[in-house]
């Protein structure tokens, strides 16, 4: 193992005293590390360090934004924190998570004695152990504001794209062999159609907004009901059993978190209580859905088509039955997957991670429940 | 017979992929004697006499002069859809045959699926589901990212009755709306969804993120959007086209997409429809081509029938047809 050489570009940096009508001062912002961090350049002028899994790959910080977490950290990623983490275990004070890694188990808390806080990038927290992180001290935040329009437009885009048969439609269009004919092929209405949305939080109500727009009668379940104002403004009816919403709605959305409470809180007998013309929508998480179950009542006609941006595991395996039925749209987890929502993610961590490390109250907190 | 005090009507076929719809056919059959085409060829003398209005489904059969003059009792042609220019409106009207189409149920529809192509096209959905099942795939890579829809521009241009209903859907994911169309709607209509004329049309060219072509097909449509148009949008900007194939000169199109003019593209119609299997949009990754389903819902498609069946009957009784084309 080599100590990486450290290469500092140094911009427009008068220390302290040299010019003093001026009041200049080190200004950190024209500090830039281009290698690892394993010295402090100057004493007291060390950024704090941000552990992240890895930059680019398979579950990488996204490369574009490396210059702007640079302003504020010094990154350190797990190959490197791994190959000298007698030196890197204590500049540790915040980790960023992406795509749920790098993994936080108690070895890892147990090694980092300078943390404070671990920024997820989305909203999702199930893959994390809260209580084991507070049991350490450290503070958690989620990245709640970015996710809600990217993630209810995914929702709307699924469930446009079932109903209408958009990508079978695509390969009637495109494909060499296939028999064409524009009058036969039919899809289901959306417009005036009923929508029945399981969970309204903020992604669920801006999923009900987008649906005003459309005519549809909207119904929602939900652990508590909403207010009257915000269920009027998009013309949303409680269900108070879920089964009311099942019975009545052309398309069910789900938009939950995962907790122990919503594990396969969609199996055999709710798909059979839904409409055999009815579509389900699946954005929240793929453990939310009992896949096997919901395998036989696509294949059965119990329900007419689903559409999926979560399953369980992703990707799925390249044998699995859901892969193969025609009335399945699988999407590869869209959910976030703009320049804009990743970008004001990573804006809303690095709010979020600031704000721990200087004891302010944080934007996005999340706490054990 | 009953059935012989019915009056004629002049379909294509029943079934298969081209025909009226089997279930369609029954309704029909109530009100109508049917004659398909394979039975009035066989049988021209005798029932060209009695044949007293065509029901035109999915521009077939197609009219011609010579059909015309064999039809001396052909009063109505009846048609399906909102377009008319696969009519020869003046050849009709110089027989004295009167012409209807199905205008607005199709709005919804359509204005619904230029909602689902935007998104479509904008998060990648088609790729994205070829990911998802390929053999090939072990992983979804974290960097493969599409463009957002909320808070962008989409400029519509053509705001009629399907335009209008596009802005409406845009509105709530908070999209900046423009509009270009040969005269500017009200005060009202414009606020009612946020929506800012643009009278030229290189204005809504030169800002949109998504450009929507929402126009009937006619001599000034033609070719509305060719290479200098394409050349005025933004290179991170998707086209979407759910009104004719003709509106687009679509080589032009071809070069903008190879050459990364325009990002993307989302077709519901093409010139001709189907494309021939070798066209170079079929190739192009950055297109989605959609068979013309506009307003292919069972719901629409019962509509329509209904609609045609009274605009018939209202022809044949002399009365005012609902949903005429006049020339």
């Amino acid at each position: 193992m080599t100590q990486s050489l450290i290469f500092v570009q140094r911009k427009a940096i008068r220390a302290v005293g040299d010019d003093e009508s001026s009041g200049c001062s080190v200004s950190l912002n024209t500090l830039t590390f281009v290698s690892t961090c394993s010295r402090p350049i100057m004493k007291g002028e060390e950024l704090p360090g941000l552990l992240v899994n890895e930059i680019g790959g398979m579950h990488g910080i996204l490369h574009d934004h490396v210059e702007f977490l640079k302003k504020h950290f010094c990154l350190i990623t797990m190959k490197e924190f791994l190959e000298n983490k007698k030196n890197m275990s204590k500049k540790v004070q915040a980790v960023y998570l992406w795509w749920h890694k790098p993994v936080i188990d108690k070895d890892l808390l147990q090694s980092l004695p300078n943390l404070k806080v671990i920024a997820n990038s989305g909203v999702g927290m199930d893959h994390l152990d809260l209580k084991l992180v507070a049991s350490f001290g450290v503070k958690m935040a989620n990245a709640p504001c970015a996710v809600s329009s990217s993630t209810a437009d995914t929702g709307m885009a699924l469930l446009l794209a079932s109903a209408r048969r958009l990508v079978e439609g695509y390969h009637v269009a495109v494909s060499p062999g296939m028999e064409y004919c524009e009058a036969d092929f039919l899809g289901v209405e959306v417009t005036g159609a009923t929508l029945g949305i399981i969970g309204m939080g903020s992604i669920g109500y801006k999923i009900a907004l987008r649906a005003k727009a459309f005519e549809m009668k909207i119904l929602y379940h939900n652990r508590t009901r909403r207010k009257e104002q915000e269920e009027q403004a998009v013309g949303a009816l409680y269900c108070e059993k879920i089964d009311d919403l099942l019975c009545q709605a052309d398309f069910v959305m789900v938009v939950v978190s995962l907790t122990p409470q919503t594990h396969k809180l969609i199996g055999k007998r709710e798909m059979e209580l839904m409409k055999p013309t009815a579509t389900l929508i699946n954005i929240s998480r793929g453990a939310v859905v009992d896949q096997e179950a919901l395998v036989i009542a696509l294949r059965s006609g119990v329900i007419r088509a689903a559409a999926l941006d979560v399953t369980y595991p992703e990707p799925l395996p390249r044998d699995h039955p859901l892969l193969k039925l025609k009335n399945v749209i699988i999407t590869p987890h869209l959910g976030i997957k703009t320049d804009k929502a990743t970008r004001m993610i990573t804006e809303e961590a690095v709010e979020n991670i600031l704000a721990a490390l200087a004891g302010l109250p944080m934007p996005s907190e999340v706490h054990p429940s | 017979m009953e059935a012989q005090e019915l009056p004629c009507v002049l379909i294509d076929c029943i079934g298969g992929k081209h025909g009226v719809y089997e279930d369609h056919a029954e309704f029909l059959k109530e009100r109508f004697c049917l004659i398909t085409m394979k039975e009035y060829l066989e049988n021209k003398n005798f029932l060209g006499k009695k044949i007293r209005a065509i029901y035109m489904w999915y521009h077939k059969p197609v009219i011609n002069e010579e059909l015309l003059q064999s039809l001396p009792n052909l009063k109505i042609v009846a048609s399906s859809g909102v377009g008319i220019d696969h009519l020869d409106l003046s050849l009709l009207s110089s027989y004295g045959v009167k012409v209807s189409n199905t205008p607005f149920i199709v709005s919804t529809d359509t204005a619904d699926l230029g909602m689902a192509l935007m998104l479509a096209s904008s998060r990648r959905l088609v790729e994205g589901h070829q990911m998802a099942i390929s053999p090939d795939t072990e992983y979804f890579p974290a960097d493969w990212l599409g463009a957002e829809v909320s808070g962008a521009t989409l400029g519509i241009i053509g705001m009629g009755t399907i335009g209008y209903k596009v802005a409406e859907r845009a509105k709530a994911f908070e999209m900046k709306i423009l509009y270009h169309n040969r005269k500017q709607r009200n005060k009202e209509e414009e606020r009612a969804v946020g929506a800012t004329y643009c009278k030229k049309i290189d204005d809504l060219l030169q800002q949109a993120d998504f450009v929507m072509l929402v126009v009937n097909l006619t001599p000034q449509t033609h070719k509305l959007i060719g290479k200098r148009e394409l050349q005025l949008m933004k290179p991170t900007a998707i086209l979407i086209n759910i009104s004719r194939g003709l509106v687009v000169d679509q080589d032009a199109l071809v070069e903008a997409l190879q050459n990364k003019v325009i990002k993307a593209a989302a077709l519901d119609v093409t010139y001709p429809e189907p494309l021939p299997r070798d066209h170079p949009l079929l190739k192009l990754k950055n297109v989605i081509i959609t068979p013309h389903i506009g307003s292919a819902t069972v719901k629409t498609r019962h509509l329509m029938k209904e609609n045609m069946t009274e605009s018939i009957q209202a022809g044949l009784a002399g009365l005012p047809i609902p949903n005429e084309v006049l020339l």
